[in-house]
């Protein structure tokens, strides 16, 4: 997030687009809450009418994969009626001619039709975003789970550049994350083309500052991608892999190429709580320990760094950190750590972002990067005064449509997301015994419109497939899908939706589709 | 601008707007509450923070009274006092009297009072409310014989969580606190309610509880360990509370700078598989096709071995790491020296794209 979760409570405009908020992001959802109540106004794009849909002033409830459309509407109409900031635009931006240009096709008589509310409509949006004072983007996986993941996001800078709603308190560009730490993750270098705080392996002197830290030569060539690893340990070229706390027999695109891949490996090391779909597969399984268990520290969606305290002893003996550095260690890479913080203040002495930051100013309270220096506050909101490149840039984008769209075969557009009550692959929360009670059975929603046509009743079982994969599921059916589109979450083995789902990536951020792909629904009882 | 007036002989200068009530907490002196919030609006319902203040002629609940130059306050005098037992003898005379076990005794603000001001029996004698107690939620245990109609539940969940789940109904002697036609609160497809467990945060007695913290620890023996919740991106703290090295349950940290005293029913009531019997306790190394079990040693060196093996007959490209979102940052760290300093290759990923 460019702004901060206590800021959304001042945002006058909500632009809320693929993310369904009250259920994914509940905290959040009670901050929007605030500034609804504050007279705010929301919008909200989802092809689904989720709840935050339902609060919304208007729902925008477009067809699969058409959020450039919806963006790039807005965009001809802000500039077409002159609405944009002409001031933030010259001052701060380049390559608004361009933008220009790419937007003159984008006329929201055109594209309505995919947006699914009428050009008037759009219109209005438009018009409203552009003149509040403090309009706010959030979106969440509805734009990134796409093949047109990246130009999603750069149509939605553009948006914001346009019209000036960044780099100030209550206005930017705010993903929501939907992990715990996956913010941390990526900050850390859990990337294969970055060095912790996002420093690009393919600089020469990120390769040397690197290389004389840990002393091992570094290497300038970009890693794989999640995905591109199945597909490497598929053709048998990765061998060797190392999962900590994942469970991607799960949670990643087509199960069955990632089980053939990761049956491929030589050699499979898992760390995980539970003997998950994953761990089974493995050569190796190194219990973990939970949050409970260890000291660290996570950080959140709005780049707020917070302590993990250890309440109890690891159920296994060891932190996963200990268990990392043993191994390094034993593979001839002496790491030893007395501490969880002793980790923390390596990694800070290497990381700008976090370079102000130790255990003792955390314990005080949590700090939100950029935080560079020992007595700096840490930063609320991003891009005051200057983009990190200097000038934001205006990019030109196009829509293309979702890579496997629904034909005479598989006529339903399947759609995947989350749950209130569970968790990614369901490992913590199916085993909490009041989630599993309020929400035990996973089922596929299913417009009444379909239901009807298919002869299929609310709680009976369909078999839904696509061309990688089928799953059996009660039926509930319901008008929170629009017609022609099925959804159901990913928590569930019994219902392990990603035997369907497409893997067919952004070619930049290698994010597979998860949010399109073609299926049909039938009835079994 | 900024008021000075006087709370016990004691100046205290505030701004303009504030209530008797904070006043008095930035000098330091405590006035029981029961209906207050500082979150929430003001019904000044409960009449126990009542104070004296020269030249006004009834008892002025301070919570809603707003300070004006030169007010001379008494939050302790003997007429005060009497009205605070009054209230406190009528609250008890419909109250159970099974404190010995309610969870929330050690935590409980009639309790607290009653000691504070001495009232030991109810006087009055009558009737008491016998309404049966509503278990039908997995996560909340509500007995409304203990509610004393402070409201905070309803107002934070129409106000802060906005779903309005609790309201009161009836009159009078039958007034009780219940979702809308009095389904119960488990009936989530009619009472609405997404278990987030705010209603519990704010209720001062024992009339709302956690159904799995019941019988597990009192008060006083649990230690409370501020962290940070590990499910989605908002970045929640809370306290874990443990007693006997387990985990016995969670609850708000008011301190807690994304989400004060609120959290979702994961953050509040999912942490269960911290000792669920399934939890891996030794490393298993996989023989013939099964696994059995190891010594972390053991473990740890063929890992390494095996490893190691691997990277030089097949070179760095052959291996990977998927470090975890789930993880603490120092972990992440670590998994990214895993793949750059001991694997030699820039093959590092999580599923940030899951």
């Amino acid at each position: 997030m460019t702004n901060s979760i206590g800021e959304i409570k001042d945002c006058d405009y909500m632009l809320v687009i693929g993310s369904n908020t009250t259920e994914t992001h509940p905290i959040i959802s009670i901050e929007m809450r605030k500034a609804l109540k504050n007279g705010a106004t929301l919008v909200v794009a989802d092809p689904r009418k989720t709840e935050i849909a339902e609060l919304a002033k208007v729902h925008v409830p477009l067809k699969p994969g058409a959020n450039i459309p919806l963006v790039m509407t807005m965009c001809n109409v802000i500039i077409e009626e002159g609405l944009y900031d002409k001031e933030f635009v010259t001052n701060r931006t380049e390559g608004f001619d361009e933008l220009k240009e790419a937007t003159a096709a984008f006329t929201p008589e055109a594209y309505a039709g995919v947006i699914g509310v009428s050009a008037d409509t759009i219109r209005e949006i438009a018009r409203g975003f552009a003149k509040a004072n403090n309009a706010a983007i959030f979106y969440t996986m509805g734009i990134t789970q796409h093949t047109s993941g990246t130009t999603n996001v750069l149509a939605i800078a553009n948006l914001s550049m346009l019209t000036g709603q960044i780099g100030k308190p209550s206005s930017g560009v705010n993903p929501l994350r939907g992990q715990n730490n996956v913010q941390g993750a990526c900050d850390m270098g859990g990337l294969p083309n970055v060095f912790p705080g996002y420093q690009a392996v393919t600089d020469p002197a990120n390769i040397e500052k690197f290389t004389r830290a840990w002393g091992v030569q570094q290497s300038e060539k970009v890693g794989l991608t999640v995905g591109e690893m199945m597909d490497a340990a598929h053709h048998g070229d990765l061998k060797a892999l190392y999962i900590l706390g994942e469970n991607p027999m799960l949670s990643d695109p087509d199960i069955s190429h990632v089980e053939k891949a990761l049956d491929n490996l030589e050699f499979l090391v898992v760390q995980d709580l539970f003997l998950t779909e994953t761990a089974m597969l493995a050569d190796v399984v190194l219990p973990g320990a939970s949050f409970a268990e260890k000291d660290g520290t996570f950080s959140n969606t709005e780049r707020r760094v917070q302590r993990v305290r250890k309440a109890v002893e690891p159920v296994a003996g060891k932190a996963d950190w200990e268990v990392i550095s043993e191994v390094l260690t034993m593979m001839g890479y002496p790491h030893e750590y007395c501490s969880a913080s002793d980790v923390f203040n390596e990694m800070v002495s290497i990381t700008p972002q976090y370079a102000g930051m130790s255990f003792a100013r955390l314990d005080q309270g949590g700090l939100q990067w950029p935080c560079p220096t020992a007595d700096h506050p840490g930063t609320k909101y991003l891009h005051e005064g200057k983009f990190s490149r200097g000038l934001g840039k205006f990019t030109a984008v196009d829509f293309e449509p979702p890579a496997e769209l629904p034909d005479e075969e598989y006529p339903f557009v399947l759609n995947t997301g989350r749950r209130l009550y569970h968790y990614h692959t369901g490992t913590m929360t199916r085993r909490a015994k009041g989630l599993n009670t309020i929400y035990s059975e996973e089922t596929i929603e299913i417009n009444p419109a379909d239901a009807c046509s298919l002869e299929v009743g609310d709680g009976d079982t369909v078999k839904v497939s696509s061309r990688r994969g089928s799953i059996m599921a009660k039926a509930n059916v319901t008008k929170r899908v629009p017609q022609g589109m099925v959804f159901t979450s990913f928590h569930f083995s019994e219902v392990a939706v990603n035997f369907l789902t497409n893997t067919a990536r952004d070619p930049i951020a290698k994010i597979p589709e998860l949010k399109v792909a073609a299926v049909k629904v039938e009835k079994i009882s | 601008m900024s008021i000075t007036l006087t709370i016990n002989g004691q100046k205290v200068t505030v701004p303009a707007g504030t209530t008797v009530l904070e006043a008095a907490a930035q000098a330091g002196i405590d006035i029981p509450t029961f209906c207050h919030d500082p979150e929430l609006s003001k019904p000044g319902a409960c009449r126990i923070c009542v104070v004296e203040i020269k030249g006004m002629r009834n008892l002025p609940p301070s919570c809603v009274t707003t300070v004006v130059e030169g007010m001379e306050v008494e939050t302790e005098s003997a007429d005060v006092v009497e009205a605070r037992r009054t209230i406190l003898d009528l609250l008890l005379a419909n109250h159970p009297e099974d404190c010995m076990t309610c969870q929330k005794f050690g935590d409980c603000k009639l309790a607290e009072y009653a000691y504070r001001y001495g009232v030991r029996k109810a006087s009055f004698v009558g009737d008491k409310s016998d309404f049966p107690v509503d278990e039908s939620s997995a996560v909340l245990y509500r007995d409304m014989n203990k509610c004393i109609l402070c409201g905070k539940c309803v107002r934070v969940c129409a106000e802060i969580v906005g779903r309005s789940v609790y309201d009161f109904t009836s009159r009078g002697f039958t007034t009780k606190v219940a979702p809308a036609l009095d389904v119960g609160l488990g009936e989530i497809d009619e009472s609405k309610c997404v278990s987030c467990g705010s209603c519990v945060a704010v209720c001062p007695v024992g009339a709302i509880v956690e159904k799995n913290m019941m019988g597990k620890a009192r008060p006083w023996e649990v230690k409370k360990v501020k962290t940070t919740c590990p499910y989605c991106g908002c970045g929640c703290n809370f306290d874990l509370n443990v007693k006997d090295g387990k985990v016995v349950g969670v609850t708000s940290n008011p301190s807690s700078e994304v989400n004060g005293r609120h959290l979702c029913v994961k953050g509040r009531f999912g942490y269960d598989f911290i000792h669920s019997s399934d939890r891996l306790t030794r490393p298993l190394i996989k023989k013939d096709g099964e696994f059995v079990e190891a010594s972390w040693d053991e473990a740890i060196r063929y890992v390494a071995y095996r490893m190691k093996e691997i990277k030089e007959k097949n070179g760095s490209e052959a291996m990977g790491v998927l470090t975890s979102a789930r993880c603490t940052n120092e972990e992440n760290y670590l998994m990214n020296k895993m793949a750059r300093v001991a694997f030699g290759t820039n093959n590092i990923d999580h599923c940030a794209r899951l």
